[in-house]
């Protein structure tokens, strides 16, 4: 899969929370694009990548 | 030949600029001819533009939009007229988006905050001390209302959850993010992409500090989502935020939303 311009390999099936917590990255702080589409925050347990998935993740700071 | 006088086309043969002020408004102190404030008689041009002003006169809706009119684009002010743009979160980012959208005349602003004006906000946000502790929604559009009456300003103040989104944010053409707390922020911006998949939203992302202005960027990481901001420097009790960046940061989020209401989606 391409997460975020760079290519990953996972030997076994990962979902979108599994990659974050390899990523080292918190869940709230967040916005995902899965091929090109937002995906709900309540869909991040339940979709699983595939290695064809092209995943875009934002981060954000606080201050405003 | 003609002359704009106030902004309104007169034809005459041959006109003096006294005889012009004598005939438009002779009550009027100061002439500007061309942009400059002059006393000194001069023959008339074809094209010359004259203002008359009179010092302290309340001015007729009619005239005050005339005369501001004159500093806008006639094409671009008629897309501006037209458009609705929802500003969520009234602080650094949102009240210094708002003044600038509200100065080129954006046709309605829907403006959301739950908090009041704080003394530790004035440091960067659009208030005055006479203003601590009234309302942020009431306090900016009395503020706006100074700068350009004839606009809409609609007001909600609300604490935004994903709950509230899809009402809130149903009738505004572009969205602008700019909360201070970052899961705020990615909240928003999950629902509106979510809920709304041909609306537009420009949020922010690291503007504290003094760091360089030019580490603020105007970024598109999806079709439909611009950042604006550094990406890394984050409001911490050792790097705050300040007038300057933050408002750099205001004014990127408020020429994108611009430019995207002339039709130009490049970042």
């Amino acid at each position: 899969m391409v997460v975020n311009g760079k290519k990953l390999h996972f030997e076994t099936q990962i979902s979108v929370v599994e990659l974050l917590v390899h990523l080292n990255l918190n869940d709230t702080r967040i916005v995902v694009e899965l091929n090109k589409k937002i995906l709900p925050k309540t869909q991040f347990t339940n979709t699983i990548l595939t290695d064809s998935d092209e995943i875009e993740i934002v981060g954000f700071v606080g201050g405003g | 030949m003609q002359v704009f006088v106030n902004e309104k086309i007169f034809k005459y043969a041959e006109i003096s600029l006294f005889e012009l002020h004598g005939i438009h408004k002779k009550d009027a102190d100061v002439i500007i001819l061309n942009g400059f404030p002059t006393n000194e008689n001069a023959m008339l041009k074809d094209g010359d533009k004259v203002t008359l002003i009179k010092r302290g006169e309340v001015l007729s809706e009619d005239e005050l939009e005339n005369l501001m009119m004159a500093r806008h684009t006639p094409q671009i002010h008629e897309k501006l007229k037209q458009a609705t743009v929802a500003i969520a979160g009234l602080g650094g980012l949102g009240s210094n988006v708002a003044i600038s959208l509200a100065r080129i005349g954006v046709g309605k602003l829907i403006l959301i905050d739950f908090d009041v004006v704080e003394p530790s906000n004035l440091n960067r946000q659009q208030y005055y001390v006479s203003q601590i502790g009234m309302r942020k929604t009431e306090a900016l559009k009395l503020n706006l209302m100074q700068i350009n009456p004839f606009i809409t300003y609609e007001t909600h103040n609300v604490y935004v959850t994903e709950n509230n989104v899809e009402n809130l944010f149903n009738s505004a053409d572009i969205i602008v993010e700019a909360f201070d707390v970052a899961e705020n922020k990615a909240m928003l911006i999950n629902n509106v992409l979510s809920h709304f998949p041909a609306k537009k939203i420009i949020a922010a992302s690291g503007m504290a500090g003094s760091f360089s202005s030019n580490l603020i960027q105007t970024k598109r990481p999806f079709e439909n989502l611009y950042l604006v901001g550094d990406e890394v420097n984050e409001a911490t009790f050792n790097c705050g935020l300040m007038a300057p960046r933050v408002a750099i940061a205001a004014n990127h989020q408020a020429n994108m939303v611009l430019r995207l209401i002339i039709g130009d989606d490049e970042v």
